[in-house]
């Protein structure tokens, strides 16, 4: 970047030091943290929930709370040290000179005021600027950030935009006073994937535009690979490697660094072939921090004498700018890969175990307003699942893919006997369950049918021990019935999620997430469960325990051949895990076929912009660039004729706002609903693919592959 | 791979559990004043019996409407003086924290139960349910509630049970209100989802999957509800709807010091400042439990 020449860096954190003070007394957050970002740079700060990444931020603003203190070192904004000034002169800099954008949108806008009113607000209050002149600058920024029609959006309350439009006008409301640095927490983790690739074009081209320097918080590295250009790897409230996005995706050198990449699946991992390597232990409590290393209680490198004690930063010889906590970093091998997974046999894919024929659900909303009882228009319906067809077989992986809205979520509710459908069968080994409630089922039935939940913090009830959860269901479901047995049973599954059996008296509280997601697990199987659906199981958890999720979901499904319904929208995984993949928008089967067949040309256009929008680690992979336009339409009103016509990139014209498309077999199960041409399908080139004349270029091999390049290339545009 | 345990804590005895939570107590000092009042006022209660003050039924008819630090015939020593009929009065004070403490405590408990199950219903079930529990509950709290008192206990008659039918009428909708606020929001979560996806009966739900979890916000409730009915109790006492005589009654000791105008003033002022501390006492120690619920 030629802007790190100029003088002044926009930020300097030096030796920062913050402490919480709890109860138990003072607890450092965050400890000798140093950051620089120079004007127009993108920083990105990477790390689990509860390394400190969100304080550091939060530091910077001076809004720590009244139980948050900085302790030490200096956080110098344009060569001012913020930690010294008074609450007067922190106003004048917090909103108009160093902006932040937050996580959740809608907690972010006051529902009460309309967005208009909001971002005119920081105008007249900082700028002292008229309310006409208000107006015109937020409208003009309104339209920077892409909203379009941004005089219905000024005079919109926020519960009347989406969460999409909501982070724009925080973004727009950020950038009204020209800050010249903007902190951004985590800004699209709330959204979802299409709209999150808008968002994130949207922040590259911030930069461009307006020259803001900006923090970028994120536990997301491929996000991190898309926006930023310099990035710091932050652990246990420390930060262990630094250095711009290429020497840290490329040449690591910590190695918590390369477990993180090693737990998340990138193309090319494969369950059985390559399975993901989750980090063993896990994150230290910050008043049980070990000395020295932080990471060394995980760290496969830690030695004796050297790692427990206190580590500086070290400057990575021959690499200006990339700087690690590790003392090992020059002896240990990092061209080796030896904490690969082994590899283990594919799964063999058995009968036919749940077919789905024709399923259609309609919720019915009346309509109980005058209009309605004028026109006559008193029922509606919501069209939650339009004719579902598909089967999944003893041991398969199937994965539904789709956005929230596309009806995945009432597909599992009516395989679970919450809801029962509107039309067509949905048979469990040849028997059809589809209007049969939840009460009328026999207990081998409900058992044989479990879901595992996406929220780890909800699914298990606070009040009971875990042990007497996972027994509820193993009596419940009859498979045992005198207490020894059962609670026999009960450890058992305990040995099979791979927690230690004492933890059965322990109270949810007790556990994290990833353990409690083993709970939700061994309590979903513990009914000899035949079909499991998994809602966004690991969604919700850090990327180095979801590896480590996944790795048990394998495992059990390889023991008990069952069935597994992967409900999901993050296609990274979906590619490690299913054999099978449905791709779903508002309530349609969009295409459905293999993981293969789905993951290489011929695309759905919707898939192919799924697939553009996910970001990915790995600097070597050439993605092409699909933004999808507008917002993903309500089901209560869906578009006529194709249902993504509205945002489709590769529309026809008139004949997708009329009909809708036919169903096309591409060969082997592969069927697109789509009205392009069979040749324009054919024709499509893949989305991902890695470019080799990059690979070439960086003189270290990266960890994360054993094979030549090339031959890896070849495989991902042949497998997906 | 085995996630590392977090460190095991032992298994403890209820007793151990009050004892810790007595503990956390500590750091809200309006809490522990509260505690103290409460812990006082119940210690005394419970060891009336043994104490070594005068018979709360004897009446001394040389000494009606005495002044506080008297003396009686026989050696006898009226510390805070004696009521209309000459009976002692600190002797009628701790007697009648007994008969608040059984009484109110009693009503109270009944309340919460009527309204915990009719909420958690309410709210669980919903629909028809909801409907029809909520109209009740809004049905009840609509009467003006003296005449709601008026109505049964005159009619019924001035007996503890009685009392506790009216009190549990009059409160049970409130509790109701309240519980169904939480089970809407709890009913929500994933291992509510979880039950109904095993098929667990509906009464199974609402009693063991979502009571439990409700019981955070109901206990700091319930002490500043006991406080209500205390003063209910004392106010029913004043109205002549109270706990029928001898009975030492703190609202009964009021109203018939009270005919006596300033003759009486001291005899009333004993009893209304004894409700007072009890209320006090438990409004602060309500406050303290709500302190330590929202710190952590």
């Amino acid at each position: 970047m030629d802007q790190a020449k100029t003088t002044t860096p926009v930020l300097e954190c030096k030796d920062l030091c913050i402490s919480y003070y709890t109860r138990r007394g003072e607890v450092p957050a965050v400890v000798n943290f140093n950051l620089t970002v120079m004007p127009g740079e993108a920083v990105g700060l990477v790390g689990e929930s509860g390394c400190g990444k969100s304080t550091v931020a939060l530091a910077i603003m001076r809004h720590m709370g009244n139980n948050g203190a900085i302790t030490g070192g200096s956080i110098k904004f344009l060569g001012r040290d913020i930690t010294t000034l008074s609450d007067e002169e922190l106003r004048s800099i917090r909103g108009s000179q160093i902006a932040m954008v937050y996580q959740e949108p809608m907690a972010s806008l006051n529902p009460s005021m309309r967005a208009g009113d909001q971002l005119n607000e920081v105008l007249m209050i900082h700028q002292d600027m008229s309310e006409e002149k208000a107006r015109q600058r937020s409208m003009a920024l309104l339209s920077k950030v892409r909203l379009p029609d941004p005089e219905r959006i000024m005079k919109a309350y926020p519960h009347q935009l989406s969460g999409g439009q909501q982070q724009r006008v925080l973004i727009a409301m950020a950038l009204l006073s020209n800050p010249k640095l903007l902190l951004l927490d985590e800004p699209t983790t709330a959204l979802d994937v299409t709209v999150e690739a808008g968002i994130i074009e949207l922040i590259k081209d911030i930069s461009r535009e307006f020259g803001t320097s900006m923090i970028y918080i994120s536990h997301n590295l491929g996000l991190i690979l898309e926006t930023c250009h310099r990035l710091t790897v932050m652990y246990s409230g420390v930060a262990v490697e630094t250095g711009s996005v290429k020497q840290v995706f490329d040449k690591m050198r910590h190695p918590y660094t390369r477990g993180l990449f090693n737990s998340i699946p990138l193309p090319g991992t494969d369950r059985f072939a390559r399975p993901l390597v989750p980090i063993r232990g896990q994150l230290p409590l910050p008043s049980e921090r070990p000395h020295g290393c932080s990471f060394g209680p995980r760290c496969n490198y830690f030695q004796l004498g050297r790692c427990d004690k206190p580590i500086p930063m070290f400057a990575v010889k021959n690499d200006p700018g990339h700087e690690t906590r590790c003392v090992r970093h020059e002896e240990i091998d990092w061209a080796l890969s030896e904490d690969a997974g082994a590899a283990q046999e594919p799964m063999r894919i058995g009968v036919p175990v749940l077919e789905v024929t024709a399923m259609k659900k309609y919720y019915e909303i009346r309509d109980n307003s005058i209009a309605g009882m004028i026109t006559g228009l008193r029922k509606r319906f919501v069209k939650a699942n339009e004719k579902l067809d598909f089967t999944a077989c003893e041991g398969e992986t199937v994965a539904i893919v789709g956005e929230s809205g596309c009806g995945k979520t009432t597909f599992a509710k009516v395989l679970m006997g919450l809801e029962s459908a509107t039309e067509g069968e949905v048979k469990i080994k040849g028997r059809d369950i589809s209007k049969l409630s939840v009460q009328r089922r026999d207990p081998q039935l409900v058992g044989s049918l479990q879901l595992v939940f996406q929220n780890p913090f909800e699914t298990l009830n606070p009040s009971h021990s875990v042990g007497a959860q996972v027994a509820r269901v193993i009596k419940k479901f009859g498979v045992a019935s005198n207490p020894d047995e059962i609670q026999r049973k009960m450890f058992e599954m305990f040995d099979l999620v791979k927690l230690p059996r004492e933890f059965a008296f322990r109270k949810p509280r007790q556990l994290s997430g990833g353990q409690k997601q083993r709970i939700g697990i061994a309590r979903a199987f513990g009914g000899k469960a035949t079909v499991i659906v998994a809602d966004e199981p690991v969604s919700a958890l850090d990327v180095s325990v979801q590896a480590a999720i996944t790795g048990v979901l394998t495992d059990i499904q390889r023991k008990k051949r069952t069935t597994m319904v992967f409900i999901s929208h993050d296609l990274s995984v979906v590619r490690y895990l299913a054999d099978r993949v449905i791709v779903m928008y508002l309530g349609h089967i969009m295409e459905q076929g293999t993981a293969e067949h789905v993951f290489a040309p011929p695309y759905h256009p919707y898939t192919e912009a799924l697939l553009s929008a996910v970001p990915i680690a790995d600097t070597s992979v050439k993605k092409k660039h699909i933004v999808l336009k507008g917002e993903l339409p309500s089901p209560i009103n869906p578009p006529t004729g194709c249902p993504f016509q509205t945002r489709c990139h590769r529309k026809l014209g008139v004949i997708c706002e009329t009909e809708m498309p036919p169903e096309r077999d591409m060969g082997n199960g592969h069927k697109i609903l789509c009205h392009l041409s069979d040749e324009v399908l054919r024709g499509m080139d893949p989305v991902i693919a890695f470019g080799a004349a990059d690979r070439a270029s960086s003189d270290i091999e990266s960890p994360m592959r054993k094979r030549p390049p090339a031959e890896l290339a070849q495989d991902v545009v042949a497998k997906g | 791979m085995t996630d590392q345990a977090l460190p095991l804590p032992a298994r403890r005895t209820t007793f151990e559990k009050l004892l810790a939570a007595i503990a956390l107590l500590k750091e809200s000092r309006i809490g522990m004043i509260g505690l103290c009042i409460v812990l006082f006022l119940l210690v005394v209660a419970i060891i009336a019996p043994v104490l070594p003050i005068m018979d709360p039924l004897k009446q001394y008819s040389s000494h009606l409407l005495a002044k506080p630090m008297t003396e009686g015939p026989d050696g006898v020593f009226f510390w805070l003086g004696t009521d209309d009929l000459g009976r002692d009065l600190l002797s009628r004070l701790i007697w009648g924290a007994q008969r608040v403490f059984i009484w109110a405590g009693l009503a109270t408990l009944s309340a919460y139960t009527t309204g915990m199950l009719m909420g958690v219903a309410a709210g669980y079930l919903g629909g028809r349910w909801d409907d029809i529990l909520s109209f009740i509950g809004n049905l009840i709290m609509s009467f003006p509630l003296i005449v709601l008192y008026l109505v049964i206990i005159g009619r019924f008659g001035a007996t503890p049970l009685n009392i506790i039918v009216a009190v549990t009428l009059a409160t049970g909708p409130q509790v109701m209100r309240i519980v169904r606020g939480i089970v809407l929001d709890l009913k929500t979560r994933d291992y509510i989802a979880a039950a109904q996806v095993r098929g667990e009966h509906p009464i199974y739900i609402m009693l063991v999957e979502l009571l439990p979890n409700a019981r955070g916000p109901l206990i700091v409730d319930a002490c500043l509800r006991m406080g209500y009915v205390t003063i209910t109790i004392a106010l029913l006492g004043y109205l002549g709807l109270g706990l029928p005589p001898p009975d030492p009654d703190w609202g009964s000791m009021i109203n018939a010091a009270q005919k006596f105008g300033s003759f009486g003033a001291n005899a009333m002022l004993w009893p209304a400042a004894a409700v007072s501390t009890m209320v006090l006492g438990l409004n602060m120690l309500a406050d303290g439990l709500r302190e330590i619920s929202l710190r952590d």
